[in-house]
């Protein structure tokens, strides 16, 4: 392949994805400057190492590189978050989904999903992102992520707990003290 | 099956991951259990509220043009082609050219190979459709509009629905030509992803959606139904295709 096939290959295989990779990255980040910086460097490192990728599947195989580069980004220019314990059953989440009276009707206030969204732990956050705005399988989480089946399945669910009392707090302030 | 259970697999059978095998048992106890039917709803909508177009960031238009500029650009050594140049009569000739194949191949009923080159002239329809600006004749978000546009433009109407409250809006349809006929092409959106979804009638007997193999990474989806044949390309990932094809199907059982 001359470097002209690479490029156009790159473009058309990998480029249509660019969306995908900056809307990760910006939730990661949780801002646009950051976030593009993560999704350029992501992208260009791509088409570096183009020539290795082999998979069917271009956009799983970008958002890696997206999550790797945030990930080594993070290290360098943040403080630690805490991540400690998330995994620990032993803290334990309300489930306000089987406790609500009525059910919730969707929730339309973006505003409050987005602050909702942030607030999560990144590693529960950027599992939500995979599953419900890019529609990857718990499979391809696992690979993407770099964890077990069981971990994404179980931080997933967790995520949903949390989001499910957080908005339920914006919903109705009023039932929370 | 007990709550407990049932609440491990809630999650799992609404992200469609759950064993084919275990779904009758789980939406039994969903169905007598109010409290995990409430439990089930709710995640429902959770799924809903996290998929509005809202919440997507797309890239910006600024990130897009510093990435080009920062890749190699051998195109500059390339001459400028002028704006009036071949390429499209050998697309159109590769076009003709896969659809003789496919004919001939049909004759030689080798099936599999008839259905990759249908594919493949699918795929180029929908390529040829975003990169022309030729994507929509009819730019409409309703399905009152849409449909009757096609009213004598075709000798057929073609089903449509707005898959709207399902994450995948209806943006417009289009006339489109494909295997030697006249088909309505119609225009989804899920994010800034583009479905194009090809229909006409056929002689075929129903048939299941069956997904086909990927194509310079393109998803396909196929099937038919009373007579129409249905073809749902897209660079979504197979996932959201599979959930927009499902929700296709139901929305033609439900709407008058």
């Amino acid at each position: 392949m001359d470097d002209l096939e690479r490029l156009e290959l790159f473009e058309e295989t990998v480029l249509p994805h660019l969306d995908a990779a900056y809307n990760l990255a910006r939730w990661l980040a949780g801002n646009d400057h950051d976030a593009q910086d993560v999704a350029q460097e992501a992208s260009l490192r791509a088409f570096k190492f183009f020539g290795s990728f082999r998979g069917e599947n271009p956009q799983a195989w970008l958002l890696t590189i997206v999550r790797n580069t945030f990930y080594t980004w993070l290290r360098k220019n943040r403080p630690p978050e805490k991540t400690v314990g998330i995994d620990d059953e032993t803290l334990d989440i309300e489930d306000v989904s089987v406790n609500a009276q009525a059910v919730n009707p969707p929730f339309a206030d973006a505003d409050a999903v987005r602050r909702a969204i942030a607030d999560l732990p990144l590693e529960f956050r950027e599992i939500v992102i995979l599953r419900e705005m890019e529609g990857f399988s718990y499979k391809e989480i696992a690979e993407l992520a770099a964890v077990p089946i069981g971990t994404v399945m179980s931080r997933l669910a967790r995520a949903r707990k949390l989001l499910q009392k957080s908005l339920a707090a914006a919903f109705n302030p009023g039932d929370q003290p | 099956m007990n709550c407990q259970q049932a609440k491990s697999l809630i999650d799992p059978y609404a992200d469609g991951e759950l064993d084919a095998a275990g779904i009758p048992e789980l939406e039994k106890h969903i169905h007598d259990c109010p409290t995990c039917a409430l439990a089930w709803r709710n995640l429902q909508s959770l799924k809903k509220t996290l998929r509005q177009d809202a919440l997507y960031f797309t890239a910006p238009a600024e990130l897009r043009q510093r990435i080009k500029s920062e890749l190699p650009s051998p195109r500059r050594a390339v001459p400028q082609r002028p704006a009036w140049n071949w390429s499209w009569l050998t697309t159109a000739m590769s076009g003709a050219f896969a659809v003789c194949l496919a004919m001939l191949l049909l004759v030689t009923q080798t099936h599999p190979s008839r259905e990759q080159q249908f594919a493949q002239e699918i795929v180029s329809s929908h390529v040829r459709s975003l990169m022309a600006g030729h994507l929509m004749d009819v730019v409409s978000t309703d399905k009152h509009t849409v449909k009757p546009w096609f009213n004598g433009k075709l000798d057929f109407s073609p089903p449509v629905e707005d898959l709207a409250a399902e994450g995948f809006p209806l943006t417009g349809g289009r006339l489109d030509y494909l295997g030697g006929r006249s088909v309505a092409a119609l225009v989804f959106q899920r994010h800034k992803h583009i479905i194009n979804l090809f229909v006409w009638p056929a002689k075929e007997a129903d048939s299941k959606p069956t997904s086909v193999k990927p194509s310079q990474g393109y998803h396909l989806i196929h099937w038919s139904e009373a007579g129409m044949a249905f073809w749902a390309v897209s660079d979504l990932n197979e996932k959201e295709l599979v959930e927009f094809v499902q929700d296709f199907a139901m929305g033609k059982t439900v709407s008058p």
